[in-house]
């Protein structure tokens, strides 16, 4: 099957962001960016379908800047065979993305896509669940196994209880969590190949998707800060403070 | 306007972080109705017509609601939610699998994980794992909000006195289905629920290692919590990861052993009453945020802690 992968550039996550003064966003500028860490995850496992001869072509969709290049690139070089680039200037929220990917899904009729649990910039947690909703596909989010056989998948999940294992039918949108696999890094001669792959560029208008804002950001605040407290003697002096200073035993 | 609540339980107990998720419908003005999703889950609709504060409960109880699955809890939500001004749920791992779901059905851009409500359409939520917070106003007739628990005071559990409603399943699509479980089992409090958690991080070396823990834990009645990189290496499940792409708690007490206060852990607890951190390194960033900093070698002060509140009178 033809498999597509959403790769989102953000802000690397070693990063220590800073909000600007004017409290319009969050200070981008000369900031390292990277491809979102869950979608590292997402290309490995489609990389490894490939493999294992469950995946034909790997697809690897970014929206954004110009610069979402430069991510899909790196899903390239890992292995990815081809790349689509939506390029826009504009913020998107989630429902956008979704709407973008679902145009994007209509043209190439994958049979998987496979996107991040969560974006470690906005921390949305929506793409994957939207897409699903507009496609009307099943999604098995959070995963941390896939398998497949007679045509559908079983896709364990990573709940609060502990784990939680669906069978969907396919197609199917599936999001990744820490624990589905551990990505490769891109060898040398691999990131001389990507180069020569091909990247499709478009544009939202070009797919007809209207990408006018539903929300608004009217401040961007450093959150509360907390002070750093006391360095204790022991742990008796630990438990006597925590008894008789802080009241919390 | 009102707005409609969906409630977050076992199919036996109603759970107390619907009860924040009341107190944020509250303040967002007009009437809060409960919907409880699920298979036998009468005593949860009478419990939720209980809650302080609620107006109508809407039961929805069905074979196809018994483990929560996406697509069918979906699809019974979206034509309730167009009788509402908005719709709620808990950012847990169940609301954060249908919500958006709902959201795009709807046509509506679903604000995540909120943690203050400023007005009808406007919210505060953290970003960048909790380094920046946003004010975002939303223009969507409808508003489908996720929230953080551990923002919202709990509602009363008891006082109220709502109707009770029964409404018809909407189906099952058929596109998934159930196979099985693995739940943690575990005597201790649940870790967003727990006002005292012990997590153990990289610094533990191994899962055999986390018995002193547990015995501190069991002298706090307290939950036990982990990092990632403790659950990476298999030392305790992955129900027990507290950070960014984890749990996010809130307790009046979190004590972190052996872990190093990575930006994305400190964003699943920074937000606890009192942190205590134990590590041997002192330059740890986790001693930055730590109200009682003890630098120490794990494996003698963990069995110490655990001497010392055996001795500890009652408070
Ligand atoms: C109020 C507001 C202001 C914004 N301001 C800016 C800004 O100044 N600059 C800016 O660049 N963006 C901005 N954005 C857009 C934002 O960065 C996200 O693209 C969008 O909100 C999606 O959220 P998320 O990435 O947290 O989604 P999530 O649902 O958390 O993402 C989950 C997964 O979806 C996929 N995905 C999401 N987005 C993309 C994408 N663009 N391309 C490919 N795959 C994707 C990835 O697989 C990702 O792992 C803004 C958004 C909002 C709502
Ligand atoms: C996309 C993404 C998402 C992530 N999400 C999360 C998340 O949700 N939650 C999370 O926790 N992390 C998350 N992480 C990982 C995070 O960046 C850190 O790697 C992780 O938190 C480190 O765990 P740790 O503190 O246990 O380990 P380390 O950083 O290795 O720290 C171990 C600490 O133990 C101390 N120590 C060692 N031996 C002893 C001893 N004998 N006595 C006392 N102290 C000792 C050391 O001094 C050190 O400070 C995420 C990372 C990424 C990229």
């Amino acid at each position: 099957m033809k498999v597509l992968v959403a790769v989102k550039r953000v802000v690397d996550y070693n990063v220590k962001i800073r909000v600007k003064a004017d409290q319009t966003g969050v200070d981008l500028s000369n900031v390292k960016m990277s491809m979102n860490p869950f979608d590292e995850i997402a290309v490995e496992e489609a990389l490894r379908m490939k493999e294992a001869g469950t995946a034909e072509e790997i697809i690897a969709v970014s929206i954004g800047v110009q610069q979402c290049q430069e991510t899909i690139r790196t899903a390239l070089a890992m292995g990815a065979d081809r790349g689509i680039l939506v390029k826009t200037d504009d913020a998107l929220e989630p429902l956008h993305v979704a709407k973008i990917m679902k145009a994007v899904v209509d043209e190439e009729q994958p049979g998987l896509v496979i996107l991040g649990k969560q974006a470690i910039d906005d921390d949305c947690n929506q793409t994957g669940q939207m897409l699903a909703a507009l496609l009307g596909w099943p999604q098995g989010t959070f995963a941390s196994k896939i398998e497949f056989s007679d045509g559908k998948a079983n896709v364990t999940r990573e709940v609060d209880g502990g784990l939680q294992t669906l069978t969907l039918n396919l197609p199917m949108i599936v999001t990744t969590d820490l624990r589905l696999n551990e990505p490769r890094y891109a060898s040398l001669p691999n990131i001389m190949k990507a180069k020569k792959k091909p990247i499709d560029e478009k544009t939202p208008e070009d797919l007809g998707i209207d990408t006018a804002p539903r929300l608004t950001t009217l401040k961007v605040a450093e959150p509360p800060k907390r002070e750093a407290g006391v360095i204790v003697e022991d742990v008796a002096d630990l438990v006597n403070k925590l008894r008789n200073e802080a009241g919390v035993i | 306007m009102s707005v409609l609540v969906i409630a977050e339980h076992d199919n036996a107990e109603l759970k107390p972080a619907t009860l924040a998720a009341v107190t944020a419908a509250t303040a967002m003005g007009g009437d809060v109705d409960v919907l409880v999703v699920g298979s036998g889950c009468a005593a949860v609709g009478a419990a939720a017509a209980n809650v302080a504060g609620v107006a109508k409960v809407l039961v929805a109880d069905a074979p196809e609601y018994a483990y929560m699955l996406a697509e069918p809890v979906a699809d019974l939500v979206v034509p309730l939610a167009r009788n509402y001004a908005a719709v709620m749920a808990v950012a847990n791992t169940v609301g954060k699998n249908f919500m958006p779901r709902v959201a795009a059905l709807l046509d509506v851009s679903q604000i995540s994980e909120i943690s203050e409500i400023v007005g009808p359409d406007t919210f505060i939520r953290p970003i960048y794992a909790g380094n920046a917070m946003a004010t975002v106003q939303s223009s969507d007739a409808i508003k489908v909000i996720t929230i953080r628990p551990t923002g919202f005071e709990k509602a009363a559990a008891e006082g109220g006195s709502a109707s009770v409603e029964n409404l018809p399943a909407a189906g099952d699509p058929g596109l998934s289905s159930f196979v099985g479980e693995e739940l943690s089992k575990s005597e201790r409090p649940e870790l967003t629920a727990a006002k005292i958690i012990i997590s153990g991080g990289r610094g533990m070396q191994s899962g055999e290692n986390f018995p002193i823990i547990e015995a501190v834990a069991d002298q706090l009645g307290a939950a036990v919590g982990a990092s990632r990189a403790a659950v990476d290496a298999g030392f305790v499940p992955n129900d027990y990861q507290v950070g960014q792409t984890g749990k996010v708690v809130a307790p009046e007490l979190y004590i972190a052993v052996g872990i190093s206060g990575a930006i994305q852990h400190l964003a699943g607890m920074k937000d606890s009453k009192v942190i205590v951190a134990i590590n041997k390194d002192e330059e740890a960033p986790i001693f930055q945020v730590a109200d009682y900093g003890l630098v120490a070698d794990l494996f003698k002060a963990v069995p110490e802690l655990e001497e010392e509140l055996k001795k500890l009178p009652p408070a």
